[in-house]
């Protein structure tokens, strides 16, 4: 039941947020000033139907330009949405964690990455969203969104295909650099059918943001240790093993909440407060 | 308690941040590129 709530929940964000429908009938984008917001997930703002703004994009839009290096307007909202939900965002709303649960389903041989891997994203938010936008510029003195550019599937997904398919202009000027980011997709998606929210878990820099919040974020999961048999089941219920292996509101924890709804005895609980509690592990 | 305390002293700065981009014009700015195709988005630039 909760899966099932979670999902109505991803289709629902996934449909307001991109709910321009004429820019995927003329493959044109919404040019409204709902487009000063920015969404709380990997959404791209050249997707036709998005009527808000990529944070991920509008950080390094920002550090591109001219004016200045840092958005602190983005990196502000980012710190808020982190400080609400950790990455609950990337459970609950992100429409490229919908995709990556969805391709999850096609049956197929299925396996799970180290936990270590996770490593890399933080390295591409350093990297590929803050620094090299800022220190590579042209002759002009503009940067490019690098992590736009190079690897993010999201913005071949949910912006090059439809517009692509709906404006003849923008196919026939489609060059090397697409078909670069259509098989990078392609490869990030068959990751996905294998492992289970593998752009999540290895390259997702707004992921890397949001994680860094998990610890500190007003919701939160929790046990009581009284009433854990230690049966198991919040263990087997998660795709990394976290509560195992890593302890309650880990820096991956996605907050799906299946470990919650497995839990026979109702031990384990989310609740949200700004009070502090001692922090419990399964095996404290 | 100390996790209290950096919550609230996260949240402040959270909101200060966003006050202090949106008033030096960086809401505009963000404006400005979403309203515009991204060229690297789609695979073009």
């Amino acid at each position: 039941m909760a899966d099932l709530k979670r999902k109505v929940v991803q289709f629902a964000s996934a449909i307001i947020f991109n709910s321009y429908v004429k820019g995927f009938a003329k493959g044109t984008i919404y040019r409204g000033n709902l487009k000063q917001i920015c969404l709380p997930v990997l959404n791209c703002y050249s997707c036709p139907g998005a009527i808000g703004s990529c944070p991920i994009g509008s950080l390094q839009a920002v550090a591109a330009g001219i004016t200045y290096q840092f958005s602190f307007y983005v990196a502000g909202f980012l710190a808020l949405v982190g400080l609400v939900g950790g990455r609950m965002v990337c459970g609950w709303l992100c429409p490229f964690g919908l995709v990556q649960d969805l391709l999850y389903r096609v049956p197929s041989f299925k396996r799970s990455l180290p936990l270590w891997t996770r490593c890399f994203k933080y390295a591409v938010l350093v990297f590929l969203v803050l620094l090299l936008p800022v220190l590579a510029f042209d002759q002009f003195g503009l940067g490019a969104p690098t992590f736009c550019k190079w690897l993010c599937p999201a913005g071949t997904l949910e912006a090059a295909l439809p517009l692509a398919m709906a404006n003849e202009g923008i196919r026939g000027a489609l060059g090397g650099l697409f078909y670069w980011r259509f098989s990078w997709l392609l490869l990030i998606l068959l990751f996905c059918i294998i492992f289970k929210r593998a752009f999540c878990l290895i390259l997702c820099p707004l992921g890397a943001v949001y994680s860094l919040f998990n610890r500190i974020s007003l919701f939160s999961i929790r046990l009581d240790q009284k009433l854990c048999t230690r049966c198991g089941r919040c263990v087997a219920a998660c795709h990394l093993r976290l509560p195992e292996v890593a302890g309650l509101n880990h820096p991956e924890c996605i907050r799906c909440l299946k470990c919650v709804k497995q839990c026979p005895t109702g031990a384990m609980n989310w609740q949200i407060e700004v009070s502090d509690k001692k922090e419990e592990n399964i095996y404290a | 308690m100390v996790k209290t305390i950096l919550r609230l002293a996260l949240l402040g700065a959270s909101l200060l941040s966003v006050v202090f981009g949106a008033s030096r014009g960086e809401v505009q700015e963000v404006l400005q590129t979403a309203i515009n195709l991204c060229l690297e988005c789609i695979g073009i630039g």
